[in-house]
């Protein structure tokens, strides 16, 4: 599904990720692991297409197509989903109302008409149903007021609705209690299937024990240092990352 | 002959037409001289530095309409408030329109100026009111005071409150090359007195239209006032709008303000607090593109103990637009435990827009709470990269963080149909559908 080729990306001229290679395929759950500043976020950000950043070698593709040089707006029509670790607020507009624009343009992209009414209503009764939401939070501005925890469910929901192919949490465990986590963490499974994927970015192991990865990859000064299955994640709770930046060197 | 000539040359023949030996016209009298003596203002004075009137001053107005032109219903419908019943003050090139209003004098007066200044039965609250809070020196205040004609005159006695929101509608047919209108309102609220007046200068045409439109608001104790200003006028259509409010104690006045179109726009919006308890509330959404220019200018005068004053005004400016906020605020000695807050943010979506803001604080009382913010801005990169990742695209991005930055503005609308339709002319302006209404 995802294949990123040797990619190069920095910003004015700094080069944040030094030939990053990761291929995801349709079904399987990544982890993205590593220390604070070692890119993890930044390749994030530039598979999801922000434009701060450059591309200087290597590319990205979904299913065949490149995307280097397509808009972020266009790569969410794609499939591609970010779930961000600082959503944004956005007063005055209702998370139902946010939810309808980003689901007609993105069926507007597509040559379709826009989702009829009672459709959508339908669309998010399910949803919200599967992510245990209640109603009256929909009718909420969106993000306005959420606390952490309440940010971060909002995005899975978002998750839900748009129905991505491949959907990238960055942090999505930050800031949250070990309640909220086992929430958002229970969304993200139930919406796992055969023909989507998952990369999870994360610090700390404890998210991995709620969605349990197939490969964990460890990236530091911009490269993947090294990859693994769901045991490499336990291993960095042991050691730290220290062991791997030697290893590096080396 | 220039404007100014023309305009005092033309009171003689003013005066043919008007009853000069009712008191009202000594004052006009008086107010004529005035502007004689000072003219239009000129951008030498610190309160016109940005807003210039000259070439306003090249147009060869028409001060009198030699005829009025009807007009349907069906034309205009679309600037009223239609989907909820009001009352209409209605005037069609400065012509009371009958047929297009729905004015009452069952236990409230929502009626016209001229009845007001002909009709002895008024006399006395006239006399008490009439040019008692606007000013006597400000040379476009008394140049509407010597023309004082018609307009809105609304009395809502103590404890009364009209069934339904009241709204002021000015039409220009264009049946003129170039029209000066000169309304003149007349609103009291006597004490415990509720109202909401929805004010609309509109345009029909494109010829050019020059509004210098004068309100006097008085407040009694306890009374509530609602005014809101919807400014959505054509490419040649011009405004400078002075209000003048007098507020007694625990009286509540909020204003908004709602900039999106005409020419020129100039808001001279004054607050005399004449008692203790008083809350005014002035708040603004400016968008504006191509040339225009809106002037925002605010005044409050904290003349007594214990007053509130809340200012927020936002302001988006894209093309080759200019915006211009200056908010004074004075505080005398004996206005002590003022709360006075200002805010004035802007956002500026084109290299060629600009905005001038200027706070003007005059605190002489040693016991108050007053701050002031002006911030000037671009859209955020991060929330748009935020709502593009979700598939909305970059102008309709742009779109709701606009829409979400004024927000704060319209939540205090209290009229559920204006909001819609103030977010419905946002989204308009903004050039965005966005599957639902704002």
């Amino acid at each position: 599904m995802l294949k990123v080729n040797n990619l190069h990306a920095g910003v004015e001229g700094n080069e944040i990720l030094n030939g990053i290679n990761l291929e995801v395929k349709a079904g399987e759950v990544h982890a993205i692991m590593g220390p604070n500043g070692s890119g993890k976020s930044t390749l994030a950000s530039v598979i999801a297409g922000k434009e701060e950043f450059e591309i200087t070698e290597g590319n990205i593709e979904l299913n065949g197509v490149d995307l280097v040089d397509t808009s972020p707006e266009e790569r969410a029509h794609k499939g591609i989903f970010l779930s961000f670790q600082y959503p944004v607020e956005i007063p005055g507009v209702s998370v139902t109302n946010f939810m309808k624009t980003a689901i007609n343009e993105s069926r507007k992209a597509r040559g379709l008409e826009d989702m009829p009414a009672n459709q959508m209503l339908k669309l998010i009764r399910e949803k919200s149903e599967l992510l245990e939401i209640d109603r009256k939070f929909l009718s909420r501005s969106l993000n306005e007021g959420f606390s952490g925890g309440e940010k971060k469910r909002n995005e899975i929901f978002q998750m839900a609705m748009l129905e991505p192919k491949l959907a990238i949490l960055d942090e999505t465990d930050s800031g949250l209690d070990i309640d909220a986590l086992r929430i958002v963490a229970n969304g993200v499974n139930k919406l796992k299937s055969k023909d989507n994927a998952i990369i999870v970015i994360t610090h700390y192991q404890r998210l991995l024990e709620y969605i349990i990865p197939d490969f964990v990859h460890v990236i530091h000064e911009g490269k993947i240092v090294k990859s693994g299955t769901k045991e490499l994640a336990l291993e960095l709770e042991d050691k730290g990352y220290d062991w791997l930046k030697n290893e590096s060197v080396v | 002959m220039d404007l100014k000539d023309k305009l005092v040359s033309s009171f003689l023949a003013f005066e043919n037409n008007i009853d000069v030996d009712h008191p009202v016209h000594d004052i006009r009298s008086e107010a004529i001289k005035n502007f004689e003596l000072k003219g239009f203002p000129n951008r030498k004075e610190e309160a016109w530095k940005y807003t210039s009137l000259n070439s306003i001053q090249k147009v060869d107005f028409s001060i009198f309409p030699k005829e009025t032109n009807a007009l349907e219903y069906k034309d205009v419908k679309r600037y009223f408030l239609h989907e909820i019943d009001t009352y209409k003050i209605v005037f069609i090139d400065g012509v009371y329109s009958s047929f297009l209003s729905e004015t009452t004098h069952d236990g409230v007066d929502i009626c016209l100026m001229s009845a007001a200044l002909s009709k002895p039965m008024y006399k006395q609250i006239i006399d008490v009111y009439f040019n008692e809070v606007a000013s006597k020196d400000e040379s476009l205040t008394t140049l509407n005071t010597a023309f004082s004609k018609e307009g809105a005159y609304i009395y809502i006695p103590k404890n009364k409150m009209p069934k339904k929101p009241i709204e002021i509608l000015h039409f220009a047919t264009g049946n003129e090359a170039a029209l000066l209108l000169q309304p003149r309102n007349l609103i009291i609220a006597e004490e415990n007195a509720e109202l909401q007046i929805i004010e609309r200068h509109q345009s029909l045409t494109s010829n050019e239209v020059l509004t210098n439109c004068v309100t006097e608001i008085f407040a009694a104790k306890n009374a509530i006032i609602d005014y809101y200003k919807v400014q959505n006028d054509v490419k040649n259509a011009s405004l400078i709008d002075n209000t003048y409010i007098s507020q007694k104690s625990n009286s509540v006045v909020k204003v908004h303000t709602f900039s999106f179109g005409g020419k020129l726009t100039r808001n001279n919006l004054n607050y005399y607090q004449n008692g203790e308890y008083i809350d005014s509330t002035m708040k603004g959404v400016t968008i504006l593109g191509e040339k225009q220019h809106v002037d925002h200018h605010t005044l409050v005068h904290h003349r007594q103990p214990n007053c509130e004053s809340h200012q927020d005004y936002k302001g988006i400016y894209g093309e080759k637009s200019m915006g211009v906020f200056n908010g004074k605020i004075i505080v005398d000695k004996i206005a002590q435990k003022t709360n006075a807050f200002q805010q004035n943010n802007n956002i500026l979506i084109s290299d060629k827009a600009t905005i001038n803001t200027k706070p003007q604080l005059e605190i002489f009382a040693d016991d108050v709470k007053c701050s002031h913010g002006c911030t000037i801005g671009q859209l955020d990169e991060e929330a748009m990269f935020y709502l593009q990742t979700r598939g909305i695209p970059k102008k309709e991005a742009a779109a709701l963080l606009m829409y979400a930055f004024a927000n704060n503005v319209l939540a205090s609308v209290r009229i559920p149909e204006l909001k819609m339709r103030i977010n419905r002319l946002i989204a308009n302006k903004l050039g965005v559908q966005l599957g639902f209404d704002l």
